[in-house]
């Protein structure tokens, strides 16, 4: 490691940041490492809040990765957990935490992102957003009180909220805007699939119309009133509308931000100011496996792999490499594992297999292969990953498809 | 070197086998099936970035 850098300063309290400490001490170095995070609680793992977490055989608690012992004695981290970063100044290489001042000689900005405010709905009990471990575990509690669910939008958060309410045999119905789910992530062509897999759960699943109005009485939300005119009584409304980068505190850093607020960054993930690195949901970098496409990913592993990698690139610039990542999410619906490799933007999403219950899609872009998405494909999927990383020609995913099927007769 | 699985916490998510395809492979019970338990040292990385990918922290390394 050549560096005489002595303090190490990580926002957010996430996993990007944890991995960031992690890589950061796993790499020898021996300075201060400070790590803010703006809730109370030391970094836990967010996908089993909308899985395991609403399962009504599952402990209500969330433990975190580490206990704070652990951080303290074991990773000799500064933790200040329960107050967020409020300001950043570049020039002086000074993050501002309320009225105290935390000095760095670097800085891996991890503070991820935010649930989207939905203005019809705010202040109104019952209904929550599903971010943090308090969001998760007051709707486990309306679920565990049996209440009727609405769930507003049918991406992975409301999905997730929809299976876990029919795992419970309780009606629930999904409004979404788009026509169908997931749009944005899977392509519109191969969403039809994800329909059908929550319809015949039982979810009412109503595309093409949002919320016009939500009613209240004394103790909370009562129901809401769509586009279309019907009404939809419901006591717990779960909202899962997407999240923005937590970036209020950057606003006048004069560090360069995305439109939706999030940090720019090069390939290794430095940004333009001297010592500053991003990693995680907050971060806007070039993906080099995919033509240097400039995404914002809300991942599991980008955010892992991210986070350590700008810890290790931070402390030693000298061997900083171009990411390879290959973004990949898992979700699971009713019962079902929801797998996607790669990315959706491309020429041509084919299908191959429609069956629901073993759905298969491949992405061509140009004629290479640059995305997979499964339906109960736990043994194919990084099959695909490999012919997408090594930028290999369409046709080689497609005979890998065959040689799967082959096999599995 | 020694690569242990918690198949209890396994969910077949596959990095390790992105991470090393012929060390680790999501088998027909759903679960990661472990090929060589105790690859050769020159593998530390690929087996530190499979560790360190698996979503649910089902794997450890042991010395």
């Amino acid at each position: 490691m050549t560096t005489d850098l002595r303090r190490l300063v990580v926002v957010g309290a996430s996993l990007a940041g944890l991995r960031a400490v992690e890589a950061a001490r796993r790499a020898g170095f021996t300075g201060s490492i400070t790590l803010i995070g703006a809730e109370r609680s030391a970094p836990y793992d967010r996908p089993p809040l909308s899985k395991a977490l609403l399962r009504a055989d599952a402990p209500a608690s969330v433990s975190p990765f580490h206990t704070e012992e652990h951080l303290r004695t074991e990773l000799g981290v500064d933790l200040r957990c329960g107050a967020p970063a409020t300001g950043l100044d570049i020039d002086h290489r000074r993050v501002l935490v309320g009225a105290d001042r935390v000095d760095y000689d670097g800085l891996i900005i991890a503070t991820g992102a935010a649930a989207n405010a939905w203005p019809l709905g705010a202040g109104v009990p019952g209904v929550h957003p599903l971010r943090t471990a308090v969001d998760a575990l007051a709707i486990r509690a309306a679920l565990d009180a049996g209440k009727r669910v609405a769930v507003i939008g049918a991406g992975f958060i409301g999905s997730e909220v929809a299976s876990a309410a029919r795992a419970r045999d309780l009606p629930v119905t999904v409004i979404e805007a788009a026509p169908q789910p997931l749009t944005r992530s899977v392509g519109p062509s191969v969403a039809d699939v994800l329909t059908g897999l929550h319809r015949s759960a039982g979810v009412d699943l109503r595309v093409g119309t949002q919320v016009t109005e939500v009613h209240q009485n004394a103790s909370g939300v009562t129901g809401l009133t769509l586009g279309d005119g019907n009404y939809l009584p419901a006591e717990l409304v779960v909202l899962g509308i997407g999240a923005r980068p937590a970036t209020g505190w950057l606003r006048d850093s004069g560090l360069a931000l995305h439109r939706d607020g999030g940090v720019l960054v090069d390939a290794t993930l430095a940004t333009r100011a001297p010592g500053v690195y991003a990693a995680g949901d907050v971060a806007h970098a070039p993906l080099s496996v995919f033509d240097d496409e400039v995404v914002r990913l809300e991942h599991w592993t980008s955010a892992a792999e991210q986070g350590a990698a700008a810890a290790r690139h931070l402390l030693d610039p000298d061997t900083a490499r171009p990411l390879q990542t290959v973004p990949y999410f898992w979700s699971d619906w009713h019962g079902h594992r929801l797998q996607f490799v790669g990315v959706p933007t491309a020429d041509e999403a084919r299908v191959i297999r429609p069956e629901p219950e073993q759905f298969l899609a491949l992405y061509r872009r140009g004629d290479r292969v640059v995305g997979a998405f499964t339906v109960n494909g736990q043994r194919e999927i990084m099959r695909y990953r490999r012919h997408i990383v090594g930028h290999a020609p369409f046709e080689d995913a497609l005979a890998e498809a065959g040689a799967h099927d082959r096999a599995a007769v | 070197m020694r690569i242990v699985a918690d198949i209890g916490q396994c969910e077949g998510l596959g990095m390790c086998e992105a991470m090393a395809p012929d060390i680790f492979e999501v088998g027909p019970e759903g679960h990661v099936v472990i090929h060589d338990a105790s690859p050769d040292e020159s593998r530390r990385q690929d087996l530190q970035a499979a560790v360190d990918a698996c979503p649910v922290l089902a794997l450890t390394m042991q010395d």
